[in-house]
């Protein structure tokens, strides 16, 4: 009995969060599991009806939704698993190394594209991409051809505008896990003549594969959920050429009006995102 | 055997210089949106492209320093951000105490949940969050917004929170405890100026999130004088067929200094900034 109350008691100051978290955030999303089985509308419906796996079914019979998946797989692979990833790894295995201006003014370059506004970032890299922008001006300069960017590689410009945004969190991760690393392990490997890609493979991989599965999970959980960035640069155009599937939940949802729809597509993001999350979770507890 | 270019000190300035060159690649290629920016906001003839500007101007942050543009919609994302920070921290604060402290069959289970929150897409859940707001009459409050922000952020904040605590060692606080002092006493006078850094840390990098999200408010809140900058900046220079390049650039630097100065704070205060990713790594 006193047990009990003292548990109770000391669980009170929880209580706030809990709270917080049940309604605003477990309840929207028992309600999206709901709506996605609906055919809710934005205006001028008085009741929506339960349309059972409709919403699904039309979705996989649609060549928008099917481009959204496709290009979402597209923007995930090059911004996060090969863009962010490797050059946050690069970024860190050359931080340790260089001398200390150098580092100093590059952690802070790739740290203030990390921390600036979603749109303002937006708005840098439409800049950077557009026909009459930077991007074009050093190809011209190189004299290699030029052309407009956010036309022709619409997905490739926001997925590089993603790696420009993102790669800080990566280089963070991976020096400190790099810092962790006892010097006399590289010693002994670079006195037994390994050179540098395969001391990197043999060595040092194994040795921060904690840090890289960690690090890959939150960058494509991050993407996956990319919305502002893109939609400042091409709003998801032209013609759906760089429209991910957040872009293509909104234009369902708002500008067709079926929130059901829009709904039952943010459902499928929302399991996505959970498979990659508790494969983190439990990333972090086989290696803990 | 090696040559007179194979000893290790030569070898390790040599490594030295091409990290510094590869690194000063990056850099540069990192730093030209950055420099449009900066040069761009003081440039009379503003275009799309980095160039050194030919004479120096003011007048585009003299355009955009009005109520309309400026004021109004920062005042607004302090208000939004702010609020919501102060409410995570709060709420982050108290959770994390029993958390940290006490030793319970439901710590683990409240933990993974709370990790597992963390990672979830927000963006996947604004569908049905606009829905509800609508249903339930918090659409284009500035409360609603500021409850959602909060619970969005509080996951996050309850696990960092809880980590900083786990490093304040117990035995300062049992002497406060043998004086008869309860357990919300002991976390504010003891505790929690213990961690300063860490609770400023949870702080700067929640308002730091929110002050820089679109999304949440482009959705939550309808009434144009009600919005924050994120969303404001994008209606006002997006709709309009001619933008002006120098005075969108002079309100994104206007609108990003406040984070960049924070994180700036904070990362002195932590040696090298470096601290956050080694938190994260968990």
């Amino acid at each position: 009995m006193r047990r009990t109350r003292r548990a109770l008691l000391r669980a009170v100051p929880v209580a706030p969060a809990v709270v917080l978290l049940l309604l605003f955030l477990a309840g929207p999303i028992a309600y999206c599991v709901v709506l996605a089985f609906t055919d809710l509308q934005l205006t001028g419906q008085a009741e929506e009806s339960f349309v059972g796996f409709d919403n699904f079914r039309r979705a996989l019979g649609d060549d928008a939704f099917l481009n959204a998946v496709w290009l979402t797989l597209v923007f995930t692979v090059v911004s996060s698993l090969l863009g962010q990833n490797t050059l946050g790894l690069a970024l860190a295995a050359l931080l340790r190394r260089a001398s200390k201006p150098v580092r100093t003014l590059t952690g802070a370059v790739v740290i203030t594209a990390w921390v600036l506004p979603e749109v303002v970032a937006g708005f840098l890299l439409y800049a950077f991409f557009r026909r009459e922008g930077t991007l074009n001006a050093v190809l011209d300069w190189l004299r290699l051809p030029s052309q407009n960017w956010l036309f022709t590689l619409p997905i490739l410009a926001v997925s590089f505008a993603n790696v420009w945004r993102g790669t800080a969190f990566s280089m963070l991760v991976y020096s400190a896990a790099l810092d962790e690393i006892p010097r006399e392990v590289t010693e002994a490997a670079e006195v037994d003549g390994a050179g540098g890609l395969r001391r990197l493979w043999h060595v040092t991989l194994p040795m921060i594969r904690r840090a890289v599965g960690t690090n890959l999970m939150l960058n494509t959980l991050q993407t996956l959920s990319v919305f502002g960035l893109i939609w400042v640069m091409t709003r998801g155009g032209p013609s759906g050429r760089s429209q991910t599937l957040p872009l293509y939940m909104y234009e369902q949802a708002f500008q067709n009006s079926m929130i059901g729809y829009g709904t039952a597509v943010a459902l499928l993001l929302l399991l996505i995102g959970s498979l990659f999350s508790v494969l983190y979770l439990r990333l972090l507890r086989t290696e803990a | 055997m090696r040559g007179p270019a194979g000893t290790p000190a030569a070898r390790r300035t040599r490594r030295r210089l091409a990290a510094d060159a590869g690194l000063l690649l990056a850099a540069a290629a990192f730093a030209l949106p950055l420099l449009w920016v900066v040069l761009s906001a003081v440039d009379p003839d503003a275009g799309l492209r980095v160039r050194v500007p030919d004479a120096l101007t003011l007048d585009h942050f003299d355009a955009i320093l009005t109520p309309e543009i400026t004021f109004t919609p920062l005042l607004n994302s302090l208000v939004l951000c702010g609020g919501a920070t102060a409410l995570t921290v709060a709420c982050a604060a108290l959770a994390a105490y029993p958390l940290s402290r006490f030793r319970s069959r439901l710590n683990r289970p409240f933990l993974l949940t709370v990790l597992f929150a963390t990672s979830l897409p927000i963006t996947a859940i604004m569908v049905p969050v606009y829905a509800l707001y609508v249903r339930v009459g918090l659409i284009d409050t500035v409360h609603g917004t500021v409850f959602f922000f909060a619970a969005s952020q509080l996951p996050f904040a309850i696990w960092l929170m809880k980590n900083f605590m786990d490093g304040v060692p117990k035995e300062l606080e049992e002497a406060a405890w043998a004086d008869g002092a309860s357990a919300l006493q002991s976390l504010l006078r003891i505790v929690l100026p213990l961690m300063g850094p860490g609770v400023a840390v949870v702080t700067v990098f929640s308002f730091v999130m929110m002050w820089g999200n679109f999304f949440v408010p482009f959705m939550l809140l309808l009434t144009p004088d009600r919005m924050p900058a994120s969303v404001s900046v994008n209606e006002f220079f997006g709709n309009r067929g001619m933008v002006a390049y120098g005075q969108l650039a002079a309100f994104s630097v206007v609108y990003s200094t406040p984070v960049v100065l924070l994180y700036v704070l904070i990362s002195r205060r932590l040696g090298g900034g470096f601290a956050l990713g080694g938190a994260v790594k968990g």
